[in-house]
C-alpha cells in the first residue's frame, strides 16, 4: 500500500507540493509578521550563488552539504544587506536591493559557464521542476521514496519542531522585540534561526519550485491567514490550509491547461489572497463596506429619533417622505434608517407615521444631552 | 586591441552597443529617484511583475514584436504598482508583505503564460527566454526607435518637472505645503521607474532589473550631493555597465546579458562605497585614523607641559622613555610630528644619554591652548 503510494507519480508530485507549501508558511508567518518578508526574496534569490558553489565544489545537487552551503548563501545575505546598511552610505532598503542581485548574478554566470549540461540551468532557477521529482528517489523501508519528498518531510519536521519549542520566543521577538530582550530572550538569536531556517527551507524546496516561485510560498498563505484572523495559532493553520488548498488546486489546473505545476500553484496562494481580500469575515473589503454602512445606518437612525423628537409637536415629519424632504436624504438611506431604528426598538409604525417608543424617547433625550 | 576595433566596426554589435548604453543610462537616471525615495525594493516587484505583461505582449502580437511587449510589461508593471497601494490602504498587511504578496504572486503568474507561450512553438520560446535573463545581441535596430523614444519622453519629463520631483524627492511635507500637488508627483514618478524597468528588461531581465535601476544611483550617491549631479552620474554609471555587460556577453558565448551587467554595476557600487572623497569607507577610515593621531599627539603635548609645571621649569627636558611608559607605547613618531610643528625641541639632560623632549615657545603657547579648550 505504502510502495503503491510511494511509486505513485501524481501523488508523489502532490506531495511534494504540500510538503514546501507547509514547510513555507512556518517560518513565513512569522517573517510576514515581523514585516521582513522581502527579506525572503533576498534569500531565495541568494541560494542559487549556494547551490551553484557546493555543486562545483562536491558535485552534489542535493543532501545535507547542499542544504548547509546555500543556506549559508541566504544567511550572507541577510547580514551583508545589514552590514552595508550598518556603514549609513545607502538605507536598508537598498542594500538589500545591491547584495542579493550580485549573488544571483555571480550564481547564474556559474551556471552560464561551469554547468551547462548538468540539469542545473537558468529555467530550474525560476520554475523548478516539480514534474520530475520522481526521478531521483532513494529506497526507504522498501519503497522508492522521492529525494526531494525526504529532504522536505525533515526539512518539514525541523521548521515544526522549532516552531513548536521556541514558539513563545517568537512570538515575543516579532510582536515586541525590546520587551523580549529586556526579558533575555535573545530576539536577534531567535530571528536569526528563524532567517536560517527559511534559508534551509528555501534549498529544500528549490528542486520542486525554484528559487522565485519559494517567495510566494512564504509570503502569501500568510499573508491571506492575516487578513482572516488575528490570533497567531489561527493564522499559523490557516496560512497552512491555504498553502495545501493552493499546491492542491494548482496541480488540478496546471493538469487542466497544461501549464507550468510549480507556477500554478504558486498562481493560485494569489487567487486565496484575494478570495480573502474581499471576503474576509472583519477584514475583507466586502465586510468593511458594510461595516461602514451598517455604522452609517446606527447614525442615521440616532439622528431619525432626534429628528423625531425634535418635531414630535409639529407632527408632519413622522412619515418616510418628510424625512426624505426634511432631512435631505436619497430614499434608499431614510429606509435603512427606519428600518435599523425599528431593529433596535426606537420606533414603531403606526399606519404611514412612525412613532418613537419608550427607549426611542430616552434615547434621543440622551442624545440631545450630549 | 585590433579585435576589439573590428568588432566595433560591425554594425549589429553597434546596434547594440546604442541600445544598451541607452537604456543602462535611462535606468540610472530614473534608478535615482526611486533610491532616494527609498523604492528600491518597490522596484523589485514591479519588475517582477513585468513577467505576465511580456508574456502576454508575446502571446498577442504573437511574435516578438518590441512595442506591444513593452505595453503589456508597462501595463502588468502599473497594475502591480496599483495593488501594492491598494493591499496597503485596504488591509493592516505591512508594506513589505504587500510588496512581497504582488511579486510572488505575479511572477508566478507569468510563469503560468510562459508554459503557454512556450507551447506555442520554438520561435516565441527563444525570444522570450530574452526577458528572464537579458539578452543585448537580441536587440534590433528597430528596437533603438522605440528605446530612444522611451528615453527622450523620461528625459523631457524630468528636466520639465525637475523642480517638482526634487522637492517631492527630499521634503514632501514641504512639496504640500506650497501647494504642489505631491500625490500625482509621486504616481508620475512611480510610472517613470516602472518605464525604465520596461525598457531595460531587454538588457538584464525580470529578475536581476532592480540592480540596474539601484545600483549605478547607490554608486553616484557616494560621489555627490547634488541631485543634478547624482542623476547625471547614476546615468553614466548605468550606460557603461549597459555597455561592458553588452560587449562581454556578446563576446563570450552563452553569457546572458543581464548578471554581466549586474555584476559590472555591482562593481561600480563596491569602489564607490571604498574609494568615494568624503563618503568612502576608505577616506572615512583615514580621517578617523587622522583624527585619532590628532587627539594622540595633544595628549602628549600635555603631559610635557604638565611635567614642566610640576617641576616649576619651563624648560624640563621629560624623558621619552618615561613619555612611553606613562602613554603606554612608544611615543618617538608622535614626538618627532610634534617637533615638525616645531612644538617641542630634543633636549639633553646629563648625565643620562637617553633621549629628552621640552617644549619650544610655541609648543608652551599651544599647551596652554589645548588645556584652555578642555580644562
Amino acid at each position: 500500500m505504502m510502495v503503491a503510494l510511494f511509486e505513485n507519480i501524481t501523488a508523489m508530485i502532490v506531495l511534494t507540493g504540500v510538503l514546501v507549501a507547509l514547510a513555507a508558511a512556518l517560518p513565513g508567518t512569522f517573517l510576514v509578521l515581523r514585516g521582513s518578508a522581502m527579506l525572503t526574496d533576498a534569500i531565495s534569490h541568494a541560494i542559487v550563488l549556494g547551490i551553484v558553489l557546493v555543486f562545483l565544489a562536491t558535485g552534489a545537487l542535493s543532501g545535507p552539504v547542499q542544504l548547509a552551503g546555500a543556506a549559508l548563501a541566504g544567511l550572507a545575505t541577510v547580514a551583508l544587506s545589514e552590514l552595508l546598511a550598518r556603514t549609513r552610505l545607502v538605507a536598508m532598503d537598498a542594500a538589500i536591493g545591491l547584495v542579493f542581485p550580485a549573488l544571483f548574478a555571480l550564481g547564474v554566470l556559474l551556471i552560464n559557464l561551469f554547468a551547462r549540461d548538468v540539469h542545473l540551468d537558468e529555467h530550474t532557477v525560476l520554475l523548478g521542476e516539480i514534474g520530475f521529482v520522481w526521478l531521483d528517489t532513494r529506497p526507504v523501508a522498501g519503497a522508492e521514496v522521492p529525494l526531494a519528498v525526504l529532504s522536505l518531510a525533515a526539512v518539514l519536521t525541523l521548521n515544526a519542531g522549532f516552531v513548536a519549542l521556541f514558539w513563545k520566543e517568537l512570538k515575543l521577538a516579532v510582536f515586541d522585540p525590546a520587551l523580549a530582550a529586556a526579558l533575555g530572550f535573545a530576539p536577534a538569536l531567535v530571528i536569526g534561526a528563524l532567517l536560517t531556517l527559511t534559508s534551509v527551507t528555501a534549498v529544500a524546496a528549490f528542486d520542486a519550485v525554484g528559487a522565485i516561485l519559494f517567495i510566494a510560498f512564504v509570503i502569501v498563505p500568510p499573508a491571506t491567514a492575516a487578513l482572516l484572523t488575528r490570533r497567531l495559532g489561527r493564522m499559523l493553520a490557516l496560512a497552512m490550509a491555504v498553502g495545501v488548498g493552493s499546491a492542491l488546486s494548482g496541480y488540478a489546473l496546471a493538469l487542466r491547461w497544461d501549464v507550468s505545476i510549480g507556477g500554478m500553484m504558486a498562481a493560485m496562494t494569489g487567487a486565496f489572497f484575494l478570495a480573502a481580500l474581499v471576503f474576509a469575515p472583519e477584514q475583507g473589503v466586502l465586510a468593511q463596506a458594510l461595516g461602514r454602512r451598517s455604522a452609517r445606518a446606527d447614525r442615521d437612525a440616532a439622528a431619525l429619533v432626534v429628528h423625531l423628537a425634535q418635531n414630535a409637536k409639529a407632527g408632519a415629519a413622522d412619515t418616510l417622505d418628510a424625512l426624505v424632504s426634511n432631512l435631505r436624504w436619497p430614499e434608499p438611506r431614510a429606509r435603512a434608517a427606519v428600518l435599523r431604528a425599528l431593529d433596535r426598538g426606537l420606533v414603531q409604525r403606526a399606519d404611514a407615521h412612525l412613532r418613537l417608543t419608550d427607549k426611542g424617547a430616552a434615547t434621543a433625550r440622551q442624545l440631545a444631552q450630549r | 586591441m585590433s579585435a576589439l576595433w573590428d568588432l566595433l566596426q560591425s554594425d549589429i554589435v553597434r546596434t547594440v552597443m546604442l541600445g544598451a548604453a541607452t537604456l543602462g543610462g535611462l535606468s540610472g537616471m530614473l534608478g535615482a529617484f526611486a533610491v532616494l525615495r527609498k523604492q528600491s525594493l518597490l522596484g523589485d516587484t514591479l519588475s517582477h511583475a513585468a513577467l505576465p505583461g511580456v508574456c502576454i505582449g508575446f502571446l498577442v502580437a504573437g511574435s516578438r514584436d518590441l512595442g506591444v511587449i513593452l505595453l503589456g510589461a508597462f501595463a502588468s508593471g502599473a497594475l502591480a504598482a496599483l495593488s501594492v497601494l491598494a493591499i496597503g490602504r485596504l488591509t493592516r498587511l505591512k508594506t513589505d508583505a504587500a510588496l512581497g504578496v504582488v511579486l510572488s504572486v505575479f511572477f508566478a503568474v507569468g510563469v503560468v503564460l510562459l508554459t503557454v507561450a512556450q507551447g506555442r512553438g520554438g520561435a516565441a520560446q527563444a525570444g522570450l527566454s530574452t526577458f528572464l535573463f537579458g539578452q543585448a545581441a537580441a536587440i534590433l535596430r528597430s528596437d533603438l526607435w522605440i528605446m530612444g523614444g522611451a528615453a527622450l519622453a523620461a528625459l523631457v519629463l524630468v528636466l520639465a518637472l525637475w523642480k517638482e520631483f526634487k522637492l517631492v524627492s527630499f521634503d514632501p511635507d514641504a512639496a504640500a505645503a506650497q501647494g504642489l500637488p505631491v500625490t500625482v508627483i509621486e504616481a508620475t514618478m512611480t510610472v517613470m521607474v516602472a518605464i525604465a524597468i520596461v525598457v531595460g528588461l531587454q538588457l538584464v531581465g525580470v529578475i536581476l532589473m532592480v540592480a540596474l535601476l539601484i545600483a549605478p544611483a547607490a554608486a553616484a550617491r557616494q560621489w555627490t550631493g547634488s541631485l543634478g549631479a547624482m542623476v547625471a552620474l547614476s546615468a553614466g554609471f548605468g550606460a557603461v555597465a549597459g555597455v561592458t555587460g553588452a560587449l562581454v556577453s556578446a563576446t563570450a558565448r552563452g553569457l546572458s546579458t543581464g548578471p554581466v551587467v549586474v555584476l559590472v554595476a555591482s562593481g561600480i557600487v563596491l569602489v564607490s562605497l571604498l574609494l568615494a572623497p568624503r563618503r568612502g569607507l576608505v577616506a572615512q577610515a583615514l580621517r578617523r585614523r587622522a583624527m585619532l593621531r590628532q587627539q594622540g599627539d595633544e595628549r602628549l603635548l600635555l603631559t610635557v607641559q604638565a611635567l614642566a609645571q610640576h617641576h616649576a621649569d619651563r624648560d624640563f627636558p621629560a624623558e621619552q622613555g618615561m613619555l612611553d611608559a606613562w602613554h603606554r607605547g612608544p611615543t618617538g613618531a608622535a614626538l618627532r610630528r610634534l617637533q615638525a610643528q616645531g612644538l617641542l625641541d630634543p633636549a639633553r639632560h646629563p648625565p643620562e644619554t637617553t633621549p629628552h623632549w621640552r617644549l619650544t615657545k610655541a609648543g608652551h603657547a599651544e599647551a596652554d591652548r589645548l588645556s584652555e579648550r578642555d580644562p
